[in-house]
C-alpha cells in the first residue's frame, strides 16, 4: 500500500482558480474515502493510491481536472509554502534579525539583509520594533521554520488600521481569481487590503465604517465554503448595504 | 439464549444507543467535534500542528500527537475532583495509540497536534465516543490522515453478547456478571487499533464479539461520515 501524501508547493490561489472556471467537478470526501476507480487516475494532493482505487487522505472538496484527483482542505491550521505572501507580527529581535509571529507552527525569520534598505544593526528597532505588523514574502521553508523577506511589491510594515483572523485554507476564495475578490472589496469600500495566505487580514480604510464593511465582507466570503459565482453575489451584497 | 435476555433499555442485543455527532462545536479549535452514544456526551478539540515545547520532546522526523482525556467534574454522580487521575492518563495514552496509526504526521517534523478530549455526561463508554470524537476532529482540522477511527464498546451480561453497553449493564452482576469489551478499528480496513477488556469472555466468544463491533462500527461510520459532510454543506 502507497501511503504517499503530496506536498507540492504550488500557489492555492492556482486551485482556486481553475476551479471557479466551474468545469471541475467536485465533491465532499472524507479520510478514507474511495474517490475514484481506476488505473487511468493520477493522486494528487491529499489523495493516496490504494491499488486500483484513488483514496482521499483529507477532509475537504475533491477535485478532479483531467486525470489528476486532488483535495482542496477548507479546514486546518496554516503550513508555511515558498512563496507564500503571510501577515505577521515582530515578536523579538536579536543581531541577526526578526522574528515573526506568521500563526503556524514555527515561528518565522526575517534577516536583517532582506529588508529592502540598509539598517544598521544597532537601530534595528527603528525600522521595525516589537509588536510592529508586517506583510511578508516566505522565501524558503526550513525545519526550523520559514525564512521571510521584505523584498517585493506590496511587502513592508503596515501601519494603522487592524488584523483579524480568517480560516487559512479559505483565504485563496477571499483573494479570488487573480485579486477579483479582494480588488472588489477594495473598490466598494476605499480600503486598503492585505491578505496573508496565513489567514491574518489588515484592513486599513478612510473610515471606521468603511473598514468595519470591508471585514464583514471577507467574512461572509471564509464562510460561504463552495457558492459558484461569488463575486457576483458580493457585488449585489454591496448594493444593499 | 440470547432471545429471552431482555436489555433494560430494551434495546436488541445489536442495537446501539441513539448517536448523535456534530462538528465545528469549539470555534477556537482548529477542529472539533462532538459525539455522543446516548447519555454518554464527548468533546474534542485538535489544535496544530503547531510549536512543541518542551523542545526534548520534538521528533526532527515526524509530528507527534498528543491526547489528552478526562471527565468533567459534573459529567458523574458523584463528583470527579478535577485534574489528572491514573484512569485518565491511562485513557489518554490508549486514546492516542488508538488514533496515531490513522495519521499521517511526517509532514510536520517537530511539530506537535494536540487533542483535548472531554466527556460532558459519563454514562458507560466514554473512551470510545471520546475516540470517535478526536478522530472527526482530527479531520476536520486538516490534518492528513489514512482513515477516520470508529470506536464501540461491546460486551457480555451473563451469556448474553451485547453492543454498546450502558452503566447499568457494566454493572450487571448475575450469572457470569459483565464483560466490557472497547475496540476502535480503521473504518476501511479491519486494522483494530484498540482492544481493551474488563471483566472475563471465554475465547471462543472473543471473535463473535469482534464481528459484532466490526457491524457497530460500520453504522458509526456512516453517523460520522454525514456530519463531517453536512459541515460543508451548511456553508452554502
Amino acid at each position: 500500500m502507497s501511503t504517499n501524501i503530496n506536498g507540492s508547493g504550488e500557489a492555492s490561489e492556482e486551485n482556486y482558480s481553475t476551479e471557479e472556471s466551474g468545469s471541475a467537478k467536485r465533491r465532499i470526501v472524507v479520510p478514507g474515502e474511495t474517490i475514484i476507480e481506476g488505473e487511468d487516475y493520477l493522486p494528487g494532493e491529499g489523495t493516496r493510491r490504494e491499488g486500483l482505487k484513488i483514496v482521499s487522505s483529507k477532509f475537504g472538496l475533491a477535485e478532479e481536472a483531467g486525470r489528476l484527483i486532488k483535495i482542496i482542505s477548507i479546514f486546518g491550521a496554516f503550513v508555511p509554502r515558498k512563496g507564500n505572501v503571510v501577515v505577521g507580527r515582530v515578536t523579538d529581535l536579536n543581531y541577526a534579525g526578526w522574528v515573526v509571529d506568521i500563526d503556524c507552527a514555527a515561528a518565522g525569520f526575517l534577516p536583517i539583509e532582506e529588508s529592502p534598505r540598509f539598517i544598521n544593526r544597532n537601530e534595528m528597532d527603528q525600522y521595525l520594533k516589537i509588536g510592529d505588523v508586517i506583510a511578508a514574502k516566505i522565501w524558503t521553508v526550513k525545519t526550523k521554520g520559514p525564512d521571510l523577506t521584505l523584498n517585493g511589491k506590496g511587502l513592508g510594515k503596515l501601519e494603522g488600521g487592524f488584523i483579524f483572523r480568517i480560516i487559512p485554507s479559505r483565504v485563496p476564495r477571499v483573494i479570488g481569481k487573480e485579486g477579483s475578490m479582494v480588488g472588489l472589496i477594495k473598490e466598494k469600500t476605499n480600503c486598503s487590503i492585505t491578505v496573508g495566505q496565513n489567514g491574518w487580514v489588515w484592513i486599513k480604510g478612510q473610515s471606521i465604517d468603511e473598514e468595519i464593511k470591508a471585514r464583514k465582507a471577507i467574512e461572509i466570503i471564509s464562510e460561504k465554503v463552495h457558492v459558484e459565482g461569488l463575486t457576483e453575489k458580493m457585488e449585489s451584497w454591496f448594493e444593499e448595504k | 439464549m440470547s432471545k429471552e435476555f431482555k436489555r433494560p433499555d430494551g434495546r436488541k442485543h445489536n442495537e446501539l444507543r441513539p448517536m448523535k455527532a456534530k462538528v465545528g462545536v469549539i470555534p477556537n479549535a482548529d477542529g472539533s467535534a462532538m459525539f455522543s452514544f446516548g447519555d454518554t456526551v464527548a468533546i474534542a478539540a485538535v489544535y496544530g500542528p503547531r510549536q512543541l515545547h518542551p523542545q526534548h520532546m520534538q521528533d526532527p522526523s515526524k509530528g507527534i500527537l498528543r491526547c489528552n482525556y478526562d471527565l468533567l467534574s459534573f459529567s458523574v454522580y458523584d463528583r470527579k475532583k478535577p485534574g489528572p487521575s491514573r484512569r485518565s492518563n491511562e485513557i489518554s495514552k490508549v486514546t492516542e495509540w488508538a488514533l496515531l496509526p490513522a495519521v499521517y504526521l511526517e509532514a510536520f517534523p517537530n511539530t506537535v497536534v494536540d487533542v483535548q478530549i472531554y466527556i460532558l455526561q459519563a454514562d458507560a463508554g466514554t473512551r470510545t465516543a471520546g475516540i470517535n470524537a478526536a478522530s472527526m476532529a482530527l479531520a476536520h482540522a486538516g490534518i492528513p490522515m489514512k482513515d477516520l477511527v470508529c470506536s464501540v464498546a461491546v460486551g457480555k451480561n451473563d451469556k448474553n453478547l451485547i453492543v454498546d453497553l450502558t452503566k447499568e449493564e457494566e454493572d450487571y452482576d448475575l450469572g457470569e456478571g459483565a464483560t466490557d469489551f472497547a475496540i476502535a478499528k480503521l473504518a476501511n480496513s479491519d486494522d483494530i487499533t484498540l482492544m481493551q477488556m474488563d471483566g472475563k469472555a471465554q475465547p471462543k466468544v472473543i471473535p463473535d464479539l469482534i464481528n459484532l463491533s466490526v457491524e457497530a462500527c460500520s453504522t458509526i461510520y456512516e453517523i460520522q461520515k454525514k456530519a463531517l459532510k453536512s459541515v460543508i454543506a451548511e456553508g452554502e
